[in-house]
């Protein structure tokens, strides 16, 4: 049994039709795991599915072995799921610290040490801190992101297209970034449209088509697999 | 000498009374912004609830004079503030439950919300002429001046004097403490800093666990202490006047929009752009010249560019220059 799983999904917008069917994502601690696909094959609704921002017709999702199905997103956040969504990541008005500090809310206890270590894995928020996030850059911008994610010490965290409209050099960057945070033994589960660079860094991958797992496997088998490429990766 | 007079004719006549006029003007904008940033509508019943409060503090100064409690040579009223606040509070919390709270929910346009807002403003007036009536009210008392002009000409020799109201004091320490507290809550704390976040990204905000009704709730508690406080401060100032009240909306409005619509400092500066604009355009210059001029230079006329009469038309003027030109807001600063 993995760490968080998202057990046989079956979920869609209101009452309109299933965007994802019978679809399952699971991932362990310390491990990328990367969902791929073409455009509409429900890869940020399955993530949104496992973290409750809509509701399951069928399936269940479960958090180290306790079924967290009926519970609301802030809940599962206070579980240790931490969402990063693809655009509005940040708060724009706010400096970087008081970014940071915003994504420790739940937190009771003091939070300087782990405002320290984030600033420890993106020395930049360190230099940026009393800088209001919208005036950095994008790449600086979706490191605000992953640490504010962070500030609550998650188990998981889901990334919904990390680097969406950041440069080939800054999205290189924040791959790097994201094996750091990995390396902190949380899991990572990430939506990706840059195919090939997110296989390269992650574990495993899933390939959905039409909400549904096509293909799964490891990073370096989902690569060589020529239906894959020849599908997915541009031959 | 005749400069010196000059000086203190200007000081006497639009600093000190604009000073304590904007800043009765950058509490109800304060309001306004902070109402638009958090909760994300126009409130069109501004006027009115800030007229409801100090309703509420008036009754009160009746009833304690009626008992004979006071606080010596300060207004009565202050003691009343608090007890009007919680009322406030309290009507402005039973209002949003039955009436704002549903157009959240279901998430309604901002325009639709400011439409149910001025359903709202025309309860209220209803309410405040059912309990307390349209006419205009005193309820100044304790010592009415800190300096008066004939302790003033006779301390300096001058031929103008300077007074100095001690609500146009109270005005302007009140406020300077209030919108201090305001300004370290909003930056300073953990509360604060959770409501600047929901009033940036609320999607973000319920991510990271920010309770969205504590902050609704805050909101209308922070905006019932602001609509009262400014509210009873214009009271002791001028007058209680329900009416006043209603048509201060405009250059509030105007305040907040100057100072850019969510960002509360920039509403804090646009009150007093507001009050010196609506001030210096409308007051007769003819003595002032007198003083500087050579005598075959003295205007005939009363060197006043528009007629007191027409001193919303100054505020209305600046708020469609604004909109045109700036529509951000003349100030840059951090929003809510």
């Amino acid at each position: 049994m993995s760490f968080f799983v998202g057990n046989q999904m079956t979920a869609g917008y209101g009452q309109g039709p299933d965007i994802i069917s019978s679809c399952s994502i699971k991932v362990n601690r310390g491990e990328i795991v990367a969902i791929l696909g073409p455009n509409g094959a429900g890869k940020s609704t399955a993530m949104k599915a496992m973290l409750g921002l809509l509701k399951l017709k069928s399936g269940s999702v479960i958090l180290n072995g306790e079924d967290i199905s009926k519970l609301s997103p802030q809940d599962r956040v206070k579980k240790g799921i931490s969402f990063v969504p693809q655009t509005k990541n940040v708060f724009a008005e706010l400096t970087v610290k008081e970014n940071l500090e915003v994504g420790a809310f739940l937190r009771e206890d003091n939070i300087n040490n782990i405002i320290d270590e984030i600033y420890e894995l993106f020395p930049i928020l360190k230099e940026k801190s009393s800088q209001i996030v919208g005036q950095l850059s994008g790449g600086q911008r979706q490191q605000v992101a992953l640490g504010r994610a962070l500030m609550i010490k998650p188990s998981v965290l889901m990334l919904d297209e990390p680097t969406a409209g950041v440069s080939p050099i800054v999205m290189d960057e924040l791959f790097q970034h994201i094996l750091r945070v990995k390396k902190t033994n949380v899991g990572i589960i990430m939506v990706e449209q840059n195919a090939k660079q997110a296989l390269s860094i992650s574990d495993r991958g899933y390939v959905l088509v039409t909400g549904e797992n096509k293909f799964e496997g490891s990073g370096v088998e989902l690569l060589k697999d020529p239906e894959v490429r020849r599908s997915f990766l541009g031959g | 000498m005749e400069f010196l007079n000059a000086l203190v004719l200007l000081l006497n006549y639009t600093i000190i009374p604009a000073v304590t006029y904007g800043s009765q003007l950058a509490l109800g904008a304060i309001f306004v912004t902070l109402i638009y940033g958090v909760l994300r509508f126009a409130n069109f019943a501004t006027g009115d609830m800030m007229s409801f409060g100090t309703m509420f503090a008036v009754l009160l100064t009746y009833y304690f004079q009626s008992i004979g409690i006071g606080i010596g040579i300060l207004p009565t009223a202050l003691i009343t503030l608090p007890f009007a606040i919680i009322a406030m509070i309290f009507y402005m919390l039973f209002i949003d439950k039955f009436v704002f709270k549903y157009y959240r929910v279901s998430k309604s346009a901002p325009v639709q919300l400011a439409m149910v807002s001025v359903g709202v403003m025309f309860v209220t007036q209803a309410i405040i002429r059912i309990i307390i009536g349209p006419f205009d009210r005193r309820f100044m008392d304790g010592e009415k001046f800190i300096l008066k002009a004939s302790e003033f000409k006779e301390m300096t020799g001058l031929n103008e004097g300077l007074t100095i109201k001690s609500t146009q004091a109270i005005t302007v320490v009140v406020t300077i403490v209030l919108v201090s507290i305001l300004f370290w809550f909003l930056n300073k704390t953990k509360t604060g800093t959770s409501m600047r976040a929901y009033s940036d990204n609320e999607d973000l905000a319920l991510l990271s666990g920010i309770d969205p009704k504590k902050i609704v709730m805050l909101t209308w508690i922070i905006a019932g202490c602001l609509a009262t406080i400014g509210g009873v401060l214009y009271g002791l100032d001028k007058s209680y006047k329900p009416f006043v009240y209603f048509n201060n909306m405009l250059p509030i409005f105007a305040a907040a929009i100057v100072g850019g619509i969510g960002n509360p400092f920039g509403a804090f500066l646009g009150g007093y752009v507001i009050a010196f604009a609506e001030i210096f355009v409308t007051y007769a210059y003819k003595k002032f010249f007198t003083y500087l001029l050579p005598e075959f230079l003295e205007p005939d006329s009363l060197v006043q560019l528009l007629s007191t009469d027409y001193k919303f038309a100054v505020s209305f003027s600046i708020l469609v220059i604004v909109l045109l030109f700036r529509p951000s807001g003349i100030f840059e600063g951090k929003k809510i």
